[in-house]
């Protein structure tokens, strides 16, 4: 069964890291992915540039355009994961192993069972495993 | 990631807002560091051991405020004190206190501090030193090396530039929306002098100064958290991250400065130049052009073309056309002069250059593209005139290699560059 993991964490706390420290967690998570990718349990991954970036469009009669991200939340989305899971229990596994490869402190990760998933087949942006990243 | 590092990224995150809430609380600049300081010892003992609060800023706040309250008690009693009931418990009141200070609360608090750093009566230098310290958080020795300056000297630099605002007393009343935009944009500039201070330094104190992009690329992506829709803002962190991108190939492994043209551009930091286009795609919906979204459209412009060759120097030229009008500057006609050259070559270029002449004398750059137009019309005599007073003019050592180079080529006779 496939499961999401979603990252969240506090992006302005992100967003403080030196690229040092950046690298340091960056090249710790590929690690994890690339121990599940040998198991062939590898999904699509997407890191997400900050929320800044986002703009919004709310439903309504007309649809309304709002820059910045849907709510104002203490911690934000930052990336995502999916990855293919006998249980509950693996995917909290993975999701245990990212949070401690992501060096501990604040932020969590998601664990979301995935209902539908098609693959789609836009092209990726950044290499499987050498750029992609997720915090 | 050490815990220590995790605990310094947090805090660091959350400061402009908890120091910008305790400096409303307390009406006093060192207090405000003060107290922020104590809460963050606080947190460095209780935050490992307890796990970190939801809302680092709240917490941060709350603490930091009792501590401010305890400081003042201990050294003058007769300072009046706020009343009782503003000395909350913390653990009752932690919830409550988050859910306040969401949003607007937090905006008008760190466009206060960020305005307090940007006091007109500040030189320039002093706006970006105290920022650097209050709102950023950066060691004096490590502002004091970005500035090529010892640590006493710009401790005193600092300190004098806090009396000076507690002279001159702080805006505490609540902004109108025309004075928040005014205020908005004095710290707009600011941020991007804080940038500049770091983005033009030659090739021997980048590494310095390099934090210093980093700090103002934060305090735009700040500024645009606190204001969502304000295209300026979106234009001012476009352009920050596109001119940033290139910067691991501005310098060569033997520390010379590379120009655009000659950069490897597989080096740019593709991620940066990502954010860089979005956030101009975001201000340019809104239809409002101003100078910093201008100033990143050209940004974007080189940041798009895969090679030099393939850059688009008539939508360079549009730009700069633009951006006299917004913002009419000698130095903008000089830089719209190097993609009149690329267009309809040097003669052209030089022609528009020649009225700036008197205004721009003492200008390195205007004698280094003058130079430069002379040479490829083969004046070479005249070329070298404009060289050398473009050498006497430099700043940095890089500047005058740059120049060096055109000398050489004027004397070897080789094809001008």
């Amino acid at each position: 069964m496939l499961y999401a993991i979603l990252c969240y964490d506090s992006e302005e706390a992100v967003g403080a890291w030196t690229a040092e420290q950046e690298a340091e967690v960056m090249g710790r998570l590929l690690a994890v992915q690339a121990g599940l990718a040998e198991q062939g349990r590898m999904g699509p991954v997407a890191r997400l540039l900050p929320t800044t970036a986002a703009t919004t469009v709310r439903k309504g009669q007309e649809p309304l355009v709002l820059d910045g991200p849907f709510a104002e939340t203490k911690e934000q989305l930052l990336g995502f994961y999916l990855i293919d899971c006998a249980s509950l229990e693996a995917a909290l596994q993975v999701a245990k192993d990212l949070a401690v490869a992501s060096g501990g402190g604040t932020g969590a990760y998601e664990v979301r069972p995935v209902l539908t998933f098609q693959p789609g087949d836009a092209p990726s942006s950044g290499g499987p495993l050498s750029t992609d990243k997720a915090g | 990631m050490s815990e220590l590092a995790w605990l310094d990224a947090a805090l660091a995150g959350a400061r402009p807002r908890a120091v910008g809430a305790l400096l409303r609380y307390f009406g006093n600049l060192d207090l405000a560091e003060e107290a922020f300081q104590e809460a963050s010892l606080r947190a460095l003992r209780s935050w490992p051991r307890n796990g970190p609060p939801r809302d680092a800023a709240a917490w941060l706040i709350l603490v930091g405020r009792n501590a401010g309250i305890d400081l003042t008690r201990r050294r003058a009693k007769e300072t009046e004190l706020p009343p009782e009931e503003a000395l909350s418990d913390l653990e009752d009141a932690e919830a409550a206190m988050a859910e306040r200070l969401d949003g607007a609360d937090y905006r008008d608090d760190v466009l206060r501090l960020l305005f307090t750093c940007c006091h007109p009566e500040l030189p320039a230098t002093q706006q970006i030193a105290l920022a650097l310290r209050i709102v950023c958080g950066l060691t004096v020795p490590q502002i004091a090396r970005a500035f090529l300056v010892g640590t006493a000297a710009m401790e005193q630099r600092i300190t004098r530039a806090k009396a000076r605002i507690a002279q001159a007393g702080l805006p505490f009343e609540a902004p109108g929306p025309v004075e928040r935009a005014e205020r908005l944009g004095v710290v707009a500039a600011m941020a991007y002098l804080v940038f500049n201070e770091g983005y033009s330094a030659g090739a021997a104190t980048a590494g310095a100064r390099a934090p210093l992009c980093l700090e103002a690329i934060r305090l735009a992506r700040l500024l645009l958290r606190l204001f969502p829709a304000e295209p300026e803002i979106m234009g001012l962190a476009a352009l920050m991250l596109l001119q940033h991108a290139r910067s691991p190939a501005r310098i060569d492994r033997n520390g010379e400065a590379v120009l655009l043209e000659a950069q490897d551009r597989s080096l740019w930091d593709r991620g940066q130049i990502a954010e860089g286009l979005a956030m101009l795609d975001k201000a340019l919906r809104h239809a409002r052009p101003g100078a910093y979204q201008v100033q990143a459209a050209i940004a974007a412009l080189h940041a798009r073309a895969g090679r030099a060759a393939d850059t688009d120097w008539a939508g360079i030229d549009r730009l700069y056309a633009s951006l006299e009008r917004l913002q009419p500057s000698p130095v903008v006609t000089l830089n719209r002069a190097v993609a009149v050259a690329k267009l309809q070559g040097p003669a052209a270029a030089l022609e528009m250059i020649e009225p700036l002449g008197g205004r721009l004398a003492d200008y390195f750059h205007y004698h280094g593209a003058r130079g430069a137009f002379l040479q490829q019309m083969g004046r070479a005599a005249e070329a070298r005139t404009a060289f050398d007073r473009a050498i006497a003019l430099a700043t940095t050592p890089a500047e005058a290699a740059h120049i060096r180079l055109h000398l050489d080529s004027l004397a070897s006779g080789a094809p001008a560059s």
